[in-house]
């Protein structure tokens, strides 16, 4: 099993520190989810993960060592990673696309070969986009995209998947969607999975270990069912809450109070 | 459809050569090569119009070349060196060169290929300052333009203060022209291209990854800084050495990406912009040496980057309009 773990990690852009001195560890073969408000540093945290920040201080370990003392091309074959607002180039297609994530497995004298045929074919199936493999990616809708990027990330073939707010601009058909398939890949190959995500309740769903922060640091991690109080949502996002259980899931759920519309929280109306 | 591109680059190379105001048959054409002597032939053929459709193309591809890189690396077709600024700073440089210090020739190119590199620098100096992430495509291109802009200010100002024959000698290279292709620049050219294409070839694996986004792109495994770098690097010493050659041929470099990504209906590849990019320069070469004086101006010949600023400009215009309706930079 591939562990990936930070120890005293500090992170930030220039001067302006964003995470400071965090130690957290990905759960093996689980699906973390980080959540946290705006600007919380919790996006910076996966991209720190994801050694695309170098640590002001402090380390990130992969399987025990320091993720920047290894070769970036090694590091993505056991790492791969979604980012927030990737790009497709114009006019490329859904197939080639989904075959760029087999970058870290080439090189000069290692061509495509079937070995990344199946890659891809296996990425599309799971993703179920194997019908759009001839389509432009910019044909396609905001749900469709996002299913492609994430074949891409598994046409990676890698034990660690860390994604950066993968529901973003998706409707809630398409969020629970894209969920469920994340699920799925870690329920079937053991994939470790970290995922950034805003919503609070469907976090509370899915996330086998949740990782609460506010302002830079680690509120409160562990399963969802210890983690999510009334306390803590007041904490971290600053929101007074109802927590019940989800109807459908068992997991907790947030109700926020808010100023208007409330009959009293959990009191039976007045009237 | 490669094929295709590199079959017309040979035969517009061959139209250029052999056709036009002095028409040459095939077999003369290959006994001049074998170093016959034929009256008239030997001078034209080999002093002018063969070196000249060598530079054509070469410059062709490298303008080609490093218009892609910088549109595919910065994920936006404005993104050229004929746009940027690049273009117009060895232009400044090369007519401060003619117009102050009375150079001519080789010293013009030389004076071209600082400039651009100079002007690169700057801009890349500017634009990394505030920071590399998010907008930083968009704002390098702005900044870029406004290069642009004080290098034509300075071009316009060196023009009005010079006398009217070094002047019209700027003016013919500053709309890029093949005239005064020989065997000397041929040999600079194809030179500095022997190193830099085995460059923009191992470069480009790291390119197809850049172009998904920089942290797409390091999530890949490729190392984002030193990648772009090389290809920032390698893509203006090509348009520097083109520029010097002929001067700012308008528009190639901004023309040869996105009609190969369109003729190959997907994500284009280097080569074939580079065969686009040479496919243009002779087709506008011909028609500006021959076509345009036959029908057109009663027998005076065009300097060929008039007839790819025509076609330019329009496309330019195009992509602004579209860019901004579909909302996104590409």
């Amino acid at each position: 099993m591939r562990t990936l773990q930070s120890r005293n990690l500090t992170l930030g852009y220039d001067q302006r520190t964003v995470v400071q001195d965090l130690t957290v560890e990905l759960p093996a073969g689980q699906v973390s989810i980080i959540v946290g408000a705006n600007a919380c540093g919790k996006s910076t945290l996966l991209r720190g993960l994801a050694r695309l920040l170098k640590p002001t201080a402090g380390t990130v370990m992969l399987d025990g060592k320091d993720i920047h003392a290894r070769s970036t091309r090694e590091v993505a074959r056991v790492l791969g990673l979604l980012p927030q607002t990737p790009t497709a180039p114009d006019g490329i297609s859904v197939a080639e696309l989904v075959g760029r994530g087999r970058y870290p497995h080439q090189g000069w004298f290692r061509q495509w070969a079937a070995k990344d045929d199946d890659a891809v074919n296996a990425a599309m199936a799971a993703t179920d986009t194997e019908e759009l493999a001839g389509r432009d990616v910019d044909e396609l809708s905001g749900g469709q995209r996002q299913r492609v990027w994430i074949a891409m990330a598994l046409a990676q073939e890698t034990d660690i998947l860390l994604l950066d707010e993968p529901t973003t601009f998706l409707d809630v058909t398409h969020q629970i969607e894209v969920l469920d398939l994340v699920t799925d890949l870690n329920r079937r190959k053991g994939t470790t999975v970290a995922i950034v995500l805003h919503d609070l309740n469907l976090a509370a769903r899915y996330a086998d270990h949740l990782i609460a922060m506010k302002a830079g640091e680690v509120v409160a991690e562990g399963p969802p069912s210890d983690v999510v109080t009334e306390q803590l949502v007041s904490d971290v996002f600053g929101l007074e809450s109802r927590v019940i259980p989800d109807p459908v899931s068992g997991t907790p759920m947030v109700v926020p109070v808010g100023r208007h519309h409330s009959n009293g929280g959990s009191m039976p109306s007045a009237a | 459809m490669v094929a295709a591109l590199g079959a017309a680059v040979v035969i517009l190379f061959f139209v250029n050569v052999l056709l036009g105001s002095y028409t040459v048959t095939i077999p003369d054409f290959f006994r001049l090569l074998g170093g016959a002597d034929i009256p008239g032939a030997s001078f034209i053929v080999m002093e002018n119009k063969l070196p000249r459709a060598v530079t054509g193309t070469l410059i062709g591809v490298a303008f080609g070349l490093a218009g892609t890189i910088f549109q595919t690396m910065l994920r936006n077709p404005l993104a050229s060196p004929d746009i940027i600024g690049i273009s117009y700073g060895a232009s400044a440089s090369a007519v401060a060169a003619m117009v102050v210090f009375g150079l001519t020739g080789v010293a013009v190119s030389a004076a071209a290929m600082i400039g651009a590199l100079a002007i690169a620098l700057l801009i890349y100096l500017v634009s990394h300052r505030s920071g590399v992430s998010g907008g930083a495509s968009a704002r390098l291109i702005l900044i870029g333009i406004g290069f642009a802009a004080i290098m034509q200010a300075v071009v316009g100002y060196l023009m009005t203060r010079t006398d009217i024959r070094t002047a019209q000698g700027a003016l013919v290279w500053l709309n890029g022209s093949l005239n005064s292709s020989n065997w000397d620049r041929v040999a600079v050219l194809a030179a500095s291209l022997v190193l830099l294409l085995p460059a923009v070839a191992m470069l480009s694996r790291s390119l197809r990854g850049l172009e998904l986004g920089d942290d797409a792109a390091a999530g890949l495994g490729v190392r984002v800084g030193p990648a772009r770098l090389g290809l920032v690097v390698t893509a203006v010493l090509l348009a520097a050495v083109a520029t010097a050659a002929a001067g700012p041929v308008a528009f190639v470099a901004f023309l040869a990406g996105p009609i190969a990504r369109r003729l190959l209906g997907g994500a284009g590849s280097l080569v074939a912009a580079a065969g686009v990019g040479a496919v243009i320069v002779l087709a506008a070469d011909f028609a500006a040496a021959n076509l345009i004086p036959m029908f057109l101006t009663n027998g005076t010949a065009l300097p060929v980057g008039v007839v790819t600023g025509a076609l330019g400009a329009p496309f330019l215009l195009w992509l602004l309009v579209t860019t901004n309706r579909v909302g996104r930079g590409g």
